[in-house]
């Protein structure tokens, strides 16, 4: 165990092997990658089998092998995969790998060895999940909410082996959520380099950083309501189990809690919501003020707004719990702080625009990505409103609505964001640049074919076509007109879905046959441009560690050549600039 | 492994570099560059925020049994008389428990002096009271074996429970299992680093804060204990 300061010179844990640099690697940039490409691989397994069940919800009985047992758990399957094994880990374990210790100038994360142990257990958990497919009675069907007793009791596809190889997955990616968690914190809180203040950090670096201290807190409930329903299967308790009828036989439990499980799940729940939304402000944020070429509006109020999202994210969880019979008091409580947290969030989306206002936009790849980003979380955001307010929530609970809102706002959007931060940061780890055609195709065919989705899910909802069903005929209250409407969703969800491999053919070939990008070809000012080296070796910073003299967002500065100034420029290098830009200027004003 | 402290005559570029005072110099002081707890060790800050996620652990825990206590509708088994021990005749509520909440409590007393003899580098005092700290956490560990074979006998199970409601085997092995867990855990720690003080591999680097981390560890699963003792059985 090492618990030095950081090392100025010497670099720790060199790596001498292919075995060592690549696969037990050390390295926070290595993990990082690990991480990312594990997180994509998983995130296409779900993209697969959304199309399988929009193929059944649009053109029913298409598929020969999708019965109600199938779609059930593909449905699962697919939220559980697209949160927490793809969002939260491409997020923390990706990005926050990669951009932390970059950001703040360190040379590595805090503890490198536990960092690597953080991917493994990551992995691990993964291989555990897709181990579910192959069981007898395949993974569990439960919904990814994974509620009892339905998650556990027969009847729901999975009982058998299928919720406990779920169960035990969540338990070992929590245990891996947190190694990487506390390393990001600490890393944060104490390895930072000189002159680099709190304040002075990226937003990105804010975000993340909110977002790993809510995973921190908010994954025990999850792993809590892990152990005691693996409990309740496996020993037979009766923690989450009422007395109850089962298939004509009553059950041998009584006197659990189901709404004990609702809320332990949703204590984690809802954080969770943020532990994918915040680094995604952080990242947009920084994705905005440098392609605008403007410093970011209102830093500290983005900061503050950061830091108060997180803290209130833990008091709304029960939002989600409206109709679970809980006491109608809560609804009022709960009501009220879902409304309070609007706030905050709002106030970002301001500063998003009004950084965007006179800026000197630059409608690159990742900008028209951050930019859709801000439209699809305005989208998503306000129909929060509609269903943070209990008494219109009742009756679009359950609803198309619901499943339009969320994906719209932790969907989508942050979705945009991590196609927006690969196409921004891909040069600096493979020093060279994604393809621009494509990716302006991806882009196009991406944000209007998500709007196609998810734009007639809304009406679908205020129609009262419920979620969560195999399937649609013979309804009284859905009118036929659904039916056209959800083939048309379906189409476009296939064209979505097939576009990602545009992408995926964009990352794999740019990154041996894309233009060379240099150093720094946004002409951005925060720290892992100013890497000695693109992209950075190991320990990232050669002989010494960088200085910092400034925030990070010093765009289009009067009165020198450059329209940024880096944060490792002193002030009297500024001054330098300065002077250098005025003899120019008088030399080409002399003729 | 250099020591922690900052090197002196480091130009500082910081833009808090003027002390302000209350609540601005706390904010300005905890914003500043490099790290946010002055002499703070990497190791020191990564156990405190880890033991701050395992409160939320145990609370969860601690709170997922109050509920179910209220939810089951068989009555709760009475804490006091499930837990005494009839020595000499007479039968004496809780003694048991008593006996185990003060051996563990004992033991953050020689931790806590393990780790004032690491900061003098007394190596061999370090170790032996190290070493006590976890014979004192197997002690508790064994008497809750016979606690939990004690249990079993008078049939008592995760899934059923002759003295009333289910919920109470099933939140009492759950709940002492997770902590016995812990206390386990941590008489490996304490015993590895013992070994590690008395090796002299600390006084080498020049560096023993590793005693002090183990400690921080070792009073947490105390004072969870406590909340465990308070909640389980004296409510």
């Amino acid at each position: 165990m090492a618990y030095a300061e950081q090392a100025e010179t010497a670099l720790l844990h060199e790596p001498k092997s292919f075995l060592t640099r690549y696969i037990w690697s050390q390295d926070h940039k290595v993990i990082a990658i690990q991480y990312s490409l594990t997180a994509i691989f998983v995130g296409l397994i779900a993209l697969v089998l959304s199309a399988l069940m929009r193929m059944q919800i649009g053109f029913p009985g298409s598929l020969e092998f999708m019965d109600a047992s199938t779609y059930y758990q593909a449905m699962t399957m697919h939220g559980m995969i697209m949160v927490i094994y793809l969002l939260t880990a491409l997020f923390l374990g990706g990005f926050g790998n990669y951009l932390i210790p970059l950001m703040v100038g360190s040379r590595d994360m805090v503890f490198p060895y536990v960092n690597m142990l953080s991917y493994w257990f990551y992995l691990l958990s993964v291989i555990v999940l897709l181990a579910s497919f192959f069981v007898p009675g395949g993974p569990t069907g439960a919904g990814w909410t994974l509620y009892p007793p339905q998650a556990i009791t027969q009847g729901s596809p999975g009982t058998e082996w299928g919720i406990v190889l779920m169960l035990v997955s969540l338990a070992i990616f929590i245990v891996a959520a947190t190694m990487g968690g506390l390393n990001y914190v600490t890393t944060v809180l104490q390895a930072r380099t000189h002159g680099m203040t709190l304040l002075r950090m990226p937003l990105s670096v804010w975000g993340i950083f909110m977002a790993s201290i809510l995973a921190l807190l908010a994954f025990p409930a999850l792993f809590v309501s892990a152990v005691m329903m693996l409990f309740d299967k496996l020993l037979g308790t009766s923690f989450f189990m009422p007395a109850i009828i089962s298939m004509g036989q009553a059950l041998d439990h009584q006197g659990g809690s189901p709404i004990l499980f609702q809320h332990l799940f949703w204590f984690f729940g809802h954080p969770e919501v943020y532990i994918v939304a915040l680094p995604a402000f952080g990242l947009v944020s920084d994705l905005i003020s440098t392609h605008a070429r403007k410093n970011i509006f209102g830093y500290r109020m983005m900061v503050w707004a950061i830091v108060a999202i997180g803290v209130l994210s833990f008091v709304v969880w029960a939002h989600h719990m409206y109709v679970s019979g809980m006491n109608p008091y809560f609804g009022f409580f709960f009501a009220t702080t879902t409304l309070v947290i609007a706030v905050p969030t709002a106030l970002k989306v301001y500063n998003w625009v009004l950084t965007l206002w006179r800026g000197d936009i630059h409608l690159t790849v990742p900008m028209l990505f951050a930019l859709a980003f801000i439209v699809t979380f305005l989208v998503g955001g306000l129909t929060g409103l509609f269903l943070g307010n209990v008494i219109v929530d009742i009756p679009l609970s359950d609803t198309y609505f619901v499943v339009a809102h969320f994906h719209m706002v932790m969907g989508v959007a942050p979705i945009l964001v991590v196609f927006g931060a690969i196409y921004h940061w891909f040069p600096k780890i493979t020093g060279r640049l994604l393809d621009d055609r494509l990716g302006k195709l991806h882009f196009w065919i991406t944000f209007l074919g998500t709007y196609a989705i998810y734009f007639p899910m809304h009406y679908l909802g205020f129609l009262g076509m419920p979620r969560r069903y195999y399937a649609y005929e013979n309804y009284a209250f859905i009118p036929q007109s659904a039916q056209d409407l959800n083939a048309f969703i379906t189409v476009a969800a296939l064209i979505v879905g097939v576009s990602q491999l545009l992408f995926l053919f964009n990352l794999f070939w740019s990154a041996f046959r894309g233009k060379p990008a240099g150093s720094n070809p946004w002409g951005a000012t925060s720290l892992e441009w100013q890497t000695p080296d693109t992209p950075p070796v190991h320990g990232n910073w050669g002989a010494k560690l960088p200085v910092v003299h400034r925030w990070a967002y010093d765009y289009s500065v009067p009165g020198i050549e450059q329209d940024f100034v880096p944060q490792t420029v002193s002030d009297e290098e500024l001054g330098r600039m300065r002077r250098r830009a005025g003899e120019t200027q008088r030399a080409d004003a002399k003729p | 492994m250099a020591s922690h402290a900052p090197t002196p005559g480091e130009p500082s570029p910081s833009a808090l570099s003027s002390p302000a005072a209350g609540w601005q110099g706390i904010a300005g002081d905890w914003a500043s560059d490099k790290d946010a707890f002055k002499q703070v060790p990497w190791g020191k800050a990564m156990m405190w925020i880890f033991l701050l996620s395992d409160t939320f652990v145990f609370t969860c825990f601690l709170t997922g049994y109050m509920s179910v206590r209220i939810s089951t509708t068989v009555p709760w088994p009475n804490p006091s008389e499930v837990f005494a021990l009839t020595i000499g005749g007479t039968e004496i509520p809780l003694i048991l428990i008593a006996i185990m909440t003060f051996v563990l409590i004992s033991s953050s007393g020689t931790m806590a002096m393990a780790v004032n003899f690491a900061y003098r580098r007394d190596r061999r005092r370090t170790a032996a009271l190290m070493l006590a700290t976890a014979a004192f956490g197997l002690t508790f560990v064994g008497m809750q074996a016979f606690e939990w074979s004690k249990l079993i006998a008078e049939g008592v199970r995760p899934w059923a429970n002759p003295m009333g409601a289910a919920q109470f085997g099933a939140s009492f092995f759950m709940i002492t299992g997770f902590h016995g867990l812990h206390v386990s855990i941590g008489v490996l720690y304490l015993s590895i680093v013992a070994l590690k003080v008395l090796r002299g591999d600390y006084e080498r680097a020049g560096n023993y804060q590793i005693v002090e981390i183990a400690g921080l560890y070792w009073h947490f699963v105390d004072l969870v204990w406590v909340f465990i003792f308070a909640f389980f059985y004296l409510w």
